[in-house]
C-alpha cells in the first residue's frame, strides 16, 4: 500500500483484525441510543409527557374546588395531601393512551424507518448482522419505556413537592410509611410501569419488520394497544382477559399496601416476558431471512 | 477458494416468484482489477450485487468474497468492503459527521478511538468538509453522492462495490471521483464499478462484465472485449470510386460506403481491417491516385459492443 496516502497509511494500523466479541455491540448500543434520545420527536414526546403531570399539580393547586375521595383518576383526591401521589396519577392518566402512543411511535420505527430511510442495507452491509440489529433496536426501545416512566415520576415527583405538602403518606390499606418510603414505593410503581409497556415494545418491533412504512406499523402497535383493552372490558370473552398484555398494566396498586404485595407484579413480569419471547423470535424469524430489497 | 479473486460466482441465481432475474452467472473479478459491471436496466446487475453482499438469499450458486464463502462469513469479509448500492442513503436529522459515524459504529472491526480522525479523513478526500456538521436534509444530490463516498472510505478497505458513483456528480467532481477510483486501484483495492457510463468505464476500466437478461453474456479484460468488435478503417476521400476499387484488390471485406455525417463533408467509405495494416492501405490509395483526406482506424468503442451484446432497443429487460 502507498504511504503516500494517510488515510490509507495510518487507518491500516488502526483496524484490528479481530476485537473483543461484544464489543461492537455495545458501540452500536451506544450509537443507537444517541440516535434515538437526540432525535427532536423523542424529546418532543418526552416533553410532552413530562407536561402531564405538571398540568395535574397546576390545576389541583389553582382549583379551590374539593374533590369527594374517590371521584376522578385514582389518587386524585390525594394529591392535595400529599405531593407523592403527583407522579401516580400521571402514571394512571397516560397508561390507557398516551404511553402506549409513544411507545408505538418508537417501536413502530425501529426497523420499518430504517427501511424507509433506506438505511437499513448499508447497515446489513456495515455489517450489523440480523441479530445483532433485532436486538440492539428492542434493548432501546425497553430503555425508552423506562424513560417515559421516569420522566413522569420524576417531574411528578419534583412538582407535587414544589406544589403541596410532603410528609407521611397514608396508603392503601390504611397504613403511613415515611416520605422517603413513599419515594420508594413510587420507583417501584415506575418500574412495574415500565415492565407492562416491555410486551408492546417487542410488538412493536415485530411489526416493524412486516413493513418499510414506519407510520403504518405506528398505528398497527397503538390500535393493538387500545384493542387489548377493549377486549379487557368485555366480560363475555374474560378467558382472554389473563392473556391481554395489557390486562395488569394499572394493577400496581397493589405496591401501595402495606405488605407490598407482589402477585400483580409477578403476574404481569411473566405475561410480558412471554410475550418478549413469542414475539422476539418473530421478528427475528422474519428479519434474518428476508431479503433486504429496500 | 485461491487468493486471486476479489469476486467469484459459480452458478449464481435468483428467482423472484417464476421470473429467474440472475440465471447461473459466473462472475471473475480478478484482485487488483478495476472491474466494469454494465448492462441495460433491468438484467440483474442490482441483484447481483445485493446477492454479494448478503443483503439477499441467491436460489442456487456460490459465492467467494475475498476468498471468504458468502453470505457464511459476511461478517468477517464486510468489514473490508466498502459499499455504494443504489444511491446512498441518510438520516436526514442527523449531520454528515454523525451520519458517518453511526455506520462506523455498526462495523464491528472499525476501532472508536480514532473515528473522528478517520471520518475527518474521509470527507476530506471527498471535499466535504465544510458541510460535515451541516444535517443531511440540507445537502444537495452531489454533496450526498459524495458522502456515500465518504462512508465507502471509513476505513481502508480490500475491495470496493460502487453502484453508479458519479451519479448526481458534476463534471468535476465526476473526474475527481475517477481519479480516486485510480489512485485506489494503484494501493491494490480492488473496484467493481456498476455504470450505465460506457465512457467512464472505458476510461477506468481493467476488465468488464455485461449482463443481459439475467445472464452474463460477456466477462474479461476490456482490451479482449474490444477486439469482438472488428476494427475497421474509415477513409475520407473524394474519389470514391477509385478507392473502392483499391480495397476491392487488397481483398479488405465489408467495404461500406458510409452516410455522410453532420460535421463531415467528405463522402467516407470504410472496410474491415483484417491483418492489413493501415499504413499498407494508404500507401496502396495514394499510389492510385486517390486523394486521401482522413484515414483512421476504428477499433469500435465498448458502445458497440455493448449493443451488439445485449441489443439495441428501448426496452428495458425483464
Amino acid at each position: 500500500m502507498s504511504a503516500a496516502d494517510p488515510l490509507l497509511a495510518d487507518a491500516a494500523a488502526s483496524v484490528p483484525r479481530r476485537l473483543p466479541a461484544g464489543t461492537g455491540s455495545f458501540v452500536f448500543f451506544r450509537n443507537e441510543l444517541a440516535t434515538l434520545f437526540r432525535r427532536r420527536r423523542t424529546i418532543t414526546l418526552l416533553a410532552v409527557l413530562a407536561a402531564v403531570p405538571l398540568l395535574i399539580a397546576v390545576a389541583v393547586k389553582l382549583s379551590s374546588q374539593q374533590i369527594a375521595p374517590g371521584e376522578g383518576p385514582t389518587f386524585l383526591d390525594r394529591i392535595t395531601q400529599n405531593g407523592l401521589f403527583v407522579g401516580l396519577t400521571a402514571l394512571v392518566v397516560c397508561t390507557p393512551l398516551f404511553l402506549p402512543l409513544a411507545v408505538a411511535v418508537v417501536a413502530g420505527d425501529t426497523v420499518a424507518g430504517e427501511a424507509n430511510l433506506g438505511t437499513l442495507r448499508y447497515l446489513a452491509i456495515a455489517p450489523v448482522g440480523r441479530l445483532r440489529l433485532i436486538v440492539t433496536k428492542f434493548l432501546t426501545a425497553t430503555v425508552f419505556c423506562a424513560a417515559v416512566t421516569v420522566v413522569i415520576t420524576g417531574v411528578g415527583a419534583v412538582v407535587g413537592t414544589l406544589f403541596f405538602p410532603v410528609g407521611r403518606v397514608t396508603l392503601l390499606s390504611g397504613a403511613t410509611i415515611s416520605p422517603a418510603a413513599a419515594a420508594g414505593r413510587e420507583f417501584l410503581v415506575a418500574g412495574y410501569v415500565t415492565i407492562s409497556l416491555i410486551g408492546l415494545a417487542a410488538l412493536g418491533l415485530f411489526v416493524s419488520t412486516l413493513t418499510d412504512i414506519p407510520v403504518g406499523a405506528m398505528a398497527a402497535v397503538a390500535v393493538a394497544a387500545i384493542a387489548s383493552q377493549i377486549l379487557d372490558s368485555i366480560p363475555q370473552v374474560s378467558w382472554l382477559h389473563p392473556w391481554l398484555f395489557s390486562h395488569y398494566w394499572l394493577g400496581f396498586g397493589d405496591l401501595l399496601r402495606d405488605p407490598i404485595v407482589w402477585t400483580s407484579l409477578l403476574r404481569n413480569a411473566v405475561l410480558q416476558a412471554g410475550y418478549v419471547a413469542v414475539f422476539g423470535s418473530l421478528a427475528y424469524g422474519r428479519f434474518a431471512t428476508k431479503d433486504l430489497l429496500a | 477458494m485461491s487468493d486471486e479473486w476479489a469476486i467469484r460466482t459459480t452458478g449464481l441465481t435468483k428467482r423472484f416468484g417464476r421470473r429467474t432475474v440472475v440465471d447461473r452467472i459466473d462472475v471473475a473479478v480478478p484482485r487488483g482489477a478495476v472491474y466494469g459491471f454494465l448492462g441495460p436496466n433491468g438484467s440483474g446487475k442490482t441483484t447481483t450485487i445485493r446477492m454479494l453482499l448478503g443483503l439477499a438469499a441467491p436460489n442456487a450458486g456460490e459465492m467467494w468474497l475475498l476468498g471468504h464463502r458468502m453470505p457464511a462469513a459476511a461478517r468477517q469479509v464486510l468489514p473490508e468492503v466498502g459499499a455504494l448500492v443504489e444511491g446512498p442513503a441518510w438520516y436526514p436529522f442527523l449531520s454528515g459527521t454523525d451520519n458517518l459515524a453511526r455506520f462506523d459504529a455498526a462495523n464491528p472491526a472499525m476501532r472508536p478511538r480514532d473515528r473522528q480522525r478517520r471520518i475527518a479523513a474521509a470527507l476530506d478526500r471527498v471535499g466535504l468538509s465544510h458541510v460535515a456538521k451541516k444535517k443531511v436534509r440540507a445537502y444537495s444530490l452531489g454533496m450526498k453522492q459524495r458522502l456515500g463516498i465518504a462512508a465507502a472510505l471509513l476505513a481502508p478497505r480490500q475491495l470496493l462495490v460502487l453502484d453508479e458513483p458519479t451519479n448526481g456528480l458534476d463534471p468535476q467532481g465526476t473526474r475527481e471521483v475517477r481519479a480516486l477510483i485510480r489512485s485506489l486501484a494503484e494501493d491494490g483495492t480492488t473496484v467493481f464499478v456498476s455504470s450505465h457510463l460506457l465512457s467512464e468505464v472505458e476510461q477506468i476500466c481493467t476488465h468488464v462484465g455485461v449482463m443481459s437478461r439475467g445472464k452474463l453474456v460477456a466477462q474479461g479484460d476490456l482490451t479482449a472485449l474490444r477486439r469482438l468488435h472488428r476494427p475497421r478503417l474509415v477513409i475520407e476521400t473524394p474519389d470514391v470510386e477509385r478507392a473502392l476499387r483499391v480495397l476491392d484488390d487488397l481483398a479488405l471485406r465489408d467495404v461500406q460506403r458510409e452516410q455522410t455525417h453532420t460535421g463531415s463533408t467528405e463522402p467516407r467509405i470504410s472496410a474491415e481491417l483484417d491483418g492489413v495494416l493501415p499504413e499498407e492501405v494508404c500507401a496502396a490509395l495514394v499510389h492510385a491516385g486517390v486523394r486521401v483526406r482522413g484515414l483512421r482506424p476504428d477499433h469500435g468503442s465498448l458502445e458497440d459492443v455493448f449493443v451488439s451484446l445485449t441489443g439495441e432497443g428501448f426496452d428495458v429487460d425483464g
